[in-house]
Parts: structure tokens; sequence; C-alpha cells
């Protein structure tokens, strides 16, 4: 038998697998600056490698990403974590999670204050924002000539969109939200009414965009935003944001500094670089939203034809933090009949 | 018999190793499965507990996992028996590919099923072409479609074991006998499904147990809320560590409960014993037909969705981003591993399983644990330790080996339990050692279920997307990972290209892996 041989084998093999950042590395002379995110930033075609080179010119020092699956995910790696994490800079958190995070007391003060290009006036001692899109619901124009323009006009249709679990979900959570904000106690009625134009409820943003591209459902839960990379990347023209009457509600995504972190001066330095015009014009066309300060160049011309909304909807976070399980129950209730 | 089976003869001493190594198994596994939950309700701080949208969310679970199961088993008989006892030009080749859905991320598998009976699928374009009514998915029916669909083809796997560990010579017996279809049935088929049909079933009840992206997707919204979803928003958006760890224990619970239910259903191996001679020939007329129509339908239903999966997606296979092939290396050295460690845990334990019952039972223990659990478990026990990123390949290669475990011993248990019982008395008049009774009688009769059973763990691993992604950063994606990735960044082309990669690699593991250690007649 040659079971313990393939076992040592095999040991050897897991450390080898094991790439070289074992605590021995550590010791080199560059000082590292971990940033926690979620996981399509780090991706290549994600804003991830562009920031890391341009911010590793400046700094001096060796930026890695830590990635989590999204939003949601990263507060419960930071959760786990506690006083043991290893991150410097969150990024990527949007205002419903905030609250969660500074309750834990996992969050720093920066110490800035930007100028921001944002819809709505934005003063928070802990979080910078880095980007913001408006949530919508996307539409193929080959499919539908003229798109509902309010929740009722949508109730009223006979079209049908796969929405994302708010339970699992931030655009999720976005769209309750929405409709809290928009609605406030009339939010029930207005969730009754939707509930026979939802065609199904996915857990994340990737399984219901891909049932929307697929032709299972008129339209999808996304952003405003989220035409221009069909406009940009693919040339193609048939997808576009329905703009509601109420308002829309906004994601803002954040980053802020780790509040046990070892590295506070480089965090500090990359929170500045956050709001630069080398950071902010790399958003668009990687992350698929509006930069939070405008960068100098502009956008590029497939953003120039999206919808803008003129109200802009958003709870503060504490009290989008209040709202969201009273609104929950709402949301079960009235789909669950 | 019993007295001349263990009286002492010298070969069947369990060597010391052997048991020590299946105690170390035991407990890694038990550290895995319960350490694991007991290491989430350890840090539990406060704890909102168990309420009344628990209880929906229990009683859904239970009854679209008990259906799936059901519909699942109930069709995979008439399959399986076809499959047995006919022999037809490219039989084996069908046998693979039906299996493929089982092996397939769940997503994947989705998309195909969809194209084929979604909303804007085939046959709802063959309804309105024929004036029908259109057929809707999206409800209970829809996520036991999908169950059906992901476990039929497991099912008709270790029924097709049953199938054929019944000795040829039964058979030739009873077509000596002159025997009807029914009394065949009734004397020979039917003791046979009585051993094999409840651990069928139990497997296929603990897999849907823990389902939730299928089950949520399918299911229409809320009223398709699992208990797993359910821990899930508990781990993300509560961080409510006490309810995970109920939610999470109630669900092993309802596991452990039905499998010492079906355990205790199923019959004890008889002790029949065959000499491997070919089997006389099957039944023709209209029994031929009826076979014939069962392979043909399963065949459509499993194959299809495959079709319109590959045919989406292979055009972007070519141009997929170098980070795909990165990616596929990693998920290669990952299924490796995983691969090893589960031919280790398995001999160990069926090993040990010769001779008791608890082996099984832990063995089959990780499907009824949450994956969720046991990925934030795992986090959490060696979070003090070391930083549990950088241990993303290793853990994933090890809960990859623990999750496919009872798989495995689902397929080699009961064969080898059953050559013991028809051959250690021989082997002992005989004299054989230990080593030649393994090499000479166990393996040639293990090696079949053994190839199946270590193929699926490979092609299991390669298509999991379960606690790498609790553990990963920047540098150890694995192939499904990237696909999820590319998936999430509009990129859905390449996104089915990756699907379309990461399928043939899980179906060419799973057959050279199945030829290598099965030997070439592997297929049943």
């Amino acid at each position: 038998m040659t079971n313990p041989t393939l076992a040592t084998g095999l040991l050897s093999a897991l450390c080898l697998a094991v790439p070289a950042t074992l605590p021995l590395a550590a010791s080199a002379q560059t000082p590292e600056l971990r940033v926690l995110t979620y996981d399509s930033f780090t991706a290549e075609w994600g804003p991830g490698p562009q920031i890391e080179a341009a911010f590793e010119e400046t700094c001096g020092c060796d930026l890695v990403f830590e990635s989590a699956g999204d939003g949601a995910a990263m507060l419960a790696r930071l959760m786990l974590t506690g006083d043991r994490t290893e991150a410097d800079v969150v990024v990527g958190l949007d205002t419903n999670l905030t609250a969660a995070a500074l309750d834990a007391g996992l969050i720093a003060e920066h110490g800035l204050s930007p100028d921001l290009d944002l819809p709505i006036a934005w003063d928070d001692a802990h979080f910078i924002p880095f980007d913001w899109s408006w949530f919508a619901f996307v539409y193929d124009t080959t499919r539908i000539d003229t798109p509902p323009a309010s929740f009722a006009e949508l109730i009223d249709s006979d079209l049908s969109v796969v929405i994302q679990d708010p339970r699992s979900s931030t655009p999720g959570l976005g769209l309750l939200m929405w409709v809290e904000a928009a609605y406030g106690d009339e939010a029930p009625a207005i969730w009754e009414g939707l509930a026979p134009r939802i065609l199904t409820v996915t857990p994340g943003w990737s399984e219901a965009y891909g049932l929307f591209l697929e032709g299972e459902a008129d339209m999808v839960l996304s952003y405003t935003t989220s035409p221009a990379y069909h406009i940009i990347a693919e040339d193609d023209e048939t997808k576009a944001a329905a703009l509601f009457e109420e308002g829309h509600y906004m994601q803002v995504e954040v980053a802020g500094i780790v509040a046990n972190t070892d590295q506070p001066d480089l965090a500090a330095q990359f929170m500045e670089f956050v709001t630069s015009d080398t950071f902010q014009s790399i958003i668009p066309e990687t992350n698929w939203m509006y930069p939070s300060v405008m960068p100098d160049a502009g956008l590029a011309e497939g953003f120039q034809g999206l919808i803008r909304p003129e109200t802009s909807l958003l709870f503060p976070a504490d009290e989008a933090q209040a709202r969201r399980d009273a609104a929950l129950d709402v949301w079960r209730d009235a789909l669950a009949r | 018999m019993r007295r001349l089976m263990c009286g002492g003869m010298r070969w069947h001493a369990e060597p010391l190793w052997m048991k020590t190594g299946a105690a170390l198994v035991a407990a890694l596994l038990l550290a895995l499965n319960f350490g694991a939950l007991v290491a989430v309700a350890l840090r539990a701080e406060h704890s909102t507990g168990w309420g009344a949208a628990d209880w929906a969310a229990l009683r859904f679970t239970l009854w679209q996992a008990a259906l799936s199961a059901l519909v699942s088993v109930a069709l995979a008989i008439p399959v399986a028996r076809a499959l047995a006892r006919r022999r037809f030009a490219g039989r084996r080749a069908l046998i693979v590919l039906m299996g493929a859905p089982f092996i397939l991320p769940v997503l994947v598998a989705v998309v195909g099923l969809l194209a084929l009976l979604g909303r804007n699928g085939i046959l709802n374009d063959l309804l309105d072409l024929a004036g029908l009514p259109r057929l809707q998915i999206y409800g209970l029916h829809g996520v036991v479609l999908a169950h059906v669909f992901l476990n039929l083809p497991l099912s008709v796997r270790l029924l097709l074991q049953g199938w054929a560990r019944i000795p040829a010579e039964h058979l030739r017996l009873q077509a000596a006998l002159g025997f009807g279809g029914l009394a065949r049935f009734r004397l020979i088929e039917a003791p046979m499904l009585a051993r094999i049909v409840p651990g069928t079933l139990a497997v296929v009840f603990l897999i849907c147990l823990t389902s939730f992206a299928v089950a949520l997707t399918l299911g229409g919204g809320p009223r398709a809320t699992t208990l797993e979803l359910a821990i899930y928003q508990a781990f993300r958006f509560d961080f409510d560590l006490g309810r995970a760890a109920l939610l999470a224990a109630v669900q092993a619970g309802v596991g452990l409960a039905a499998l010492l239910l079906l355990a205790r259903l199923a019959l004890p191996e008889t002790g029949a014993v065959g000499m491997d001679r070919p089997a006389p020939a099957p039944p023709g007329g209209l029994v031929r037909v009826l076979d014939a129509t069962a392979i043909g339908l399963a065949a459509l239903f499993l194959l299809a969705p495959l079709t319109l999966v590959i045919l989406r997606g292979l055009p972007y296979v070519a141009g997929l981003p170098p980070v795909i092939w990165w990616a596929t290396g990693r998920s290669l050295l990952v299924a490796s591993a995983s691969v090893l460690l589960l031919a280790v845990f398995a001999a160990l334990l069926t090993a040990a399983a010769l001779r008791r019952t608890w082996p099984e039972i832990l063995g089959a223990s990780a499907l009824v644990a949450s994956p969720l659990v046991i990925g934030t478990g795992l986090f959490l026990m060696v979070n003090p330790w070391i930083d549990p990123q950088r241990l993303a390949l290793p853990v994933t290669a090890l809960v990859n080996a623990a999750m496919a475990l009872p798989f495995v011993l689902r397929a080699i248990i009961p064969a080898a339990r059953r050559a013991e019982a028809d051959f250690a008395r021989l082997s002992a008049s005989l004299g054989l050692g230990p080593v030649a009774h393994w090499r000479l009688v166990l393996w040639p009769r293990l090696r079949r279920p053994a190839g199946f059973a270590l193929g699926l763990g490979a092609a299991l691993s390669l298509g999991d997307l379960g606690v790498i992604v609790l553990f990963a950063q920047t540098g150890s994606e694995t192939l499904p990972m990237e696909m999820h990735r590319l998936l999430g960044a509009y990129r859905s082309g390449d996104s089915s290209g990756a699907a379309v990669l990461l399928l043939g690699l899980s179906l060419g593991a799973f057959v050279a892996l199945e030829r290598l250690i099965g030997g070439r007649h592997a297929e049943a």
C-alpha cells in the first residue's frame, strides 16, 4: 500500500500550490497596502489592475487586492476577520452597508474634504465615494417601444421583469430602498402590484442580467449606466434604461480606511488617490458607473445619451439600515402570495 | 458461517495503520462538517433566533427536496433498467454524456435548461407554432424539473451499478426457467432495487436540501426560499452567526434524520455469488420499444440543454482572455489534489466499512452540512493562525474531496461489502494474504465503481464554486470563479465560452479517470 507516501506527496504538492506569499515573503523592504474590494473590481477587465499600476507608480509600495464576492460579502469578510483583518483600505461598500461597518467600529475617519460631483450632498467623516449610478430597469429597445415611465405604469403593463433578492444581493436591496424612498407607507401596495410582473428573483445581479440577455424577461433591475457597456464595448445600441418619474434610487460606492490598519500613511495616501483624476478616469469604462469627481477629459460618448433622472433618491446610511428589516418583511409578504 | 469468516484468519486482521488512517480521516471529516458549525456558533454574539418565515423556509426546503428525490429516482429506474440490458452503438458515450448535467456548475445547467424550457426557449417556440398554450417554468414544478435535470444522471448511474451487481447467473437461470417479465422483476430486480433505491433517494434528497440558487431562480420568488438562502442572508446581511448556526443545525438535523431513516429501510446485501459470466440476451418486442423510449426521452431531456449551452458558448472559446487559461491551470491543480485526497479517504473508509457501518454514515455527513457553514467555519478556525486567503487552493481541494466523498462511498462500499461477502471465505480457504486478497479479489470488483466515483470527484471539484469564494484573493481564481466574474462584468458571451471550456474539462477528466482507474469496460 502506498497511501502514506501518497499523502506526503500530496502535502508537498499543496505546499507548492501556496503562492510565494507565505509570511517569509513579508519581510521584503517594500511596504504592502492591502485593499479589500469586491470580486469584479479586481478582474482583468475591471478597474483594479490599472488602479494598482497607477498607485504603485507614486506610492513606493506594493498594492495587493483581496477580493470578496460583492459588497455584502466584503462586509461579512471584515466582520469575520475582525481585529485580525490584514486589509488596510476597503473599496466598494455601498450606503446600504456602511452603517453596519461603522457600528462594528471597523472604519477610521479619513480627515479629507474632497470636491465631489454627485447629484446629492455628501458629508461623511468615514467614507469617500469613488463612483455611483442610479438603479433602473433596463430593457431591449427592439422588443419594447415605449417603456413604462413609472412604477404605476410598470404595474399596469404586461411586461415581465427579473429582480435580485434583497436578502442576498446589493442591487436587490437597492430596489427595496427605491420603493421605500419613493412610496413610503404605500410601498406594500406597490410590491403587491409588482408581484405579477416579477418573473423571478435571482440570488445576484449576474444571474438576473444573464436571464435578461437570454430573452427570458423584458426588463431587469440594473443601472442607468448599464447601456453604456453595450454601446461602448459591444457597439450595441439596443439596450436602454427606463426613466421613472418617481425619481431613481442611487447606489453610491465608497472607500474607507480600516480602523486597525498597520499602514495608516499609505492608507491615507490611497484615500486621496481615490478622488484623483487618474483614479476617476479609470472608473467609468471599467466599472460602468459614474465617477464621483468628473475627470478633466469628461466621459466617453457612450455615456452622453443615457437617461439622467431629475430626482435622485438616497437614504442616509443609518436610515437605510433602520428601514431594512421592516421593508424586507413587506417585500416577502407581498411576493410570497 | 460468521464464525468461519471472522475466525481469526491472519489476513483478516485489520493492520494498525489502516485503523489509524481511518480514524484520522474520520476526525478530519468531523472537524470539517461539525467543527465548522461549532466554530460558527461560538463566534455568535447576538441572535434573532428562529422566526415564522423560517418555518415556511423549512417546509419549502423539505417539500422540494422530497419531490425532487422521488421524481429523479422514479424516472431513473426505467432508464437505468433499459441501459443495463441493452447493447447498442454509442451506448458508452451516451452514458457518459448523460452524466454531464450533474457535474455542471448549476448556473450553467440552469441557463441550458431555460434555453430549452424557458419563456424564450425552444419548447415554447414550438408550442407557439402548434398554437398550444405556452409553458411557464417558474414555480415549484420548475425547481423540481431543474433538480431532476441535475440529479437524474447520478440516480441512473447509481442504479446502473445495482443492475451491474446482479450476478449474470441469475439472469441465465431465469431465462432457462422461462420467467416472464413480471417474475423477473419481482424475484431478481425488485430485491436489488430495495437495497439500492433508499440510498439513492437519500443522496438526491440531501443534495437538494442545500440547494438555493436553483430553487430561488426557478422558484419565482421568496415563496421558494430554502434554509440555505436563509443561512446566506444571516451571514451576509445580518452577520448573525448564531442564527446561521441555528438554521444550519436544523438543516443538518433534517438531513441526518433522512439519512438514518433510509439507511434503516435499505435491506442488507444477500450472499449471491456470481462467476462474472455474460448475461443472456434481453427480451425483444414491446419491451424493446419501451426500453428505447425510456433511453430516448432521457437522452433528449438531458442532452438538448447541454447542446444549447455548447452551441452558445463554442464560438467564444478561442477568444477567451488569458486569465481564463491561468484559472484553468489552477482548477486542474486543485482537482488533482482533491482526487488524490479523495482516493486516500475513500480507501481507508472503505476498508473500515467492511467491518462496521459508521464510515458510511460519516462519509455521507458532508452532504448534510451547509456548504456555506463549512466555508465560514473553516475560515474562522484558520483565521487565528494564518491568513485564510493564503490557503485558498489547498482548502478548496480538501473541501471538494470531503464533498465528493459521499458519492464515492455510496458507489464503492456496497460493491466492497458484496465482494467481501461473496469471496472472503474463498480467499480464506486459499490462504491469500491481505494484499493478495485486495489485489486479486476486491480490486477487480471495486475498480469500476472507484473509477466512476473518482472521475465524479474530479469533475465536481473542477466545477465547484463553494468555499473558494470565501477564501480567494487575487491570483487564486479558479475557472468557475472567472466564469462567474465574466458574467458579472456584462460579458455573457465570454462567460458562456468559459462554461463550454469547463464542461469539456469536467467531462474529459471524468472519462479519463473512469477509464484509467475503472479499466476498459468501465461504463456501468
